[in-house]
């Protein structure tokens, strides 16, 4: 089991270098929709379009980087529905229940957390995605029954507003 | 939104391997048996629409930087004010307002665990109210992205 904090810290300080931080940096805002869109990159952080595309190549390799591609926007795609649903489930069988969840083809993220007692017992979190609330919560009910008699408690938390949402942003040391 | 045969095939089949190669979009085009140039245009028109809010790299929780789940209890009538007070961080990439006695809910991202706990210190003291922090501990899902259902 790995921990959240400093020892994936110290993993990371050697994965990347300075190079991949600026390739990291020029493309966050997205990859120029442009032919070559590597040659564009490669020009701006001073490496050629080969060296752009081994990187991130590597990052994805090394799961800095978990995917390349076309990031939607479920709002605008008519999924109004986003409910944070939130379990209490015995620690001892949550890597179990957790890879059974993360599995469900309806979830986009499963993660444990760590319970904040007594005001939040939840320690499994998973995120759906529907287009109406109702259909949100038969989903709920799937995860429900997978979980059974482990599931000690739940929530499910509905966004009401997106207040600011924008890709990870690294933002350089020396700003 | 309505969209096109091609435009549904784009968002569902290419959140993942995006090609690395010199011409990625010829290579998309290719396999969708259109030109370059449209596949571009596509792209453009999706990305002005709002429908995808870029094509590029999803990175990995935790893998550079550190970062957490936060939530606070804010009453109502002061909501707006905390929310923009903790949107104004560059460390925050999502704030969303939530249905629950802890309405306030937003992912902190820095480069290591010390900025960050300075700046839930920061938020604490600037707004008055207690932060939740709900550090990621596993992660249990494969992400290849969100299988779009469009009937």
């Amino acid at each position: 089991m790995s921990t959240a904090t400093g020892s994936q810290e110290a993993v990371s300080e050697s994965i990347i270098d300075d190079v991949d931080r600026r390739l990291i940096v020029a493309t966050q805002k997205g990859m120029p929709l442009d032919p070559r869109p590597y040659n564009i990159i490669a020009d701006e952080i001073g490496i050629t379009a080969l060296e752009v595309r081994q990187r991130l190549e590597r990052m994805q390799d090394a799961g800095v980087i978990r995917r390349i591609g076309a990031v939607p926007n479920h709002y605008r795609l008519g999924y109004r529905a986003n409910g944070m649903t939130v379990w209490n489930v015995p620690d001892e069988k949550i890597h179990e229940l957790g890879q059974k969840v993360g599995a469900l083809e309806f979830v986009s993220h499963c993660y444990q957390r760590p319970r904040h007692l007594p005001e939040w017992p939840y320690n499994l979190f998973a995120m759906v995605h529907a287009r109406e609330h109702d259909e949100a919560m038969e989903l709920v009910g799937k995860i429900a029954e997978l979980l059974g008699d482990d599931n000690l408690g739940s929530e499910v938390l509905f966004s009401t507003r997106i207040l600011k949402k924008s890709g990870l942003r690294l933002i350089n040391k020396d700003q | 939104m309505n969209l096109t045969l091609i435009e549904k095939r784009l968002l569902n089949e290419f959140q993942h391997n995006f090609p690395l190669t010199a011409r990625p979009y010829a290579e998309i085009a290719s396999r969708l048996d259109v030109s370059e140039e449209f596949i571009i245009e596509t792209l453009d028109k999706l990305h002005k629409q709002k429908a995808i809010s870029r094509v590029g790299a999803v990175f990995t929780p935790n893998r550079i930087g550190v970062s957490t789940l936060a939530a606070m209890s804010v009453p109502e009538d002061e909501l707006e004010k905390v929310a923009d007070m903790v949107s104004g961080y560059v460390e925050v990439n999502h704030n969303y307002e939530r249905e629950h006695d802890f309405n306030l809910w937003f992912v902190l991202t820095a480069t290591d665990d010390q900025h960050l706990q300075t700046v839930l210190q920061d938020i604490e003291a600037g707004t008055g109210y207690k932060v939740m922090s709900l550090p990621l501990l596993e992660d249990y899902h494969i992400d290849l992205g969100f299988n779009l259902q469009w009937t």
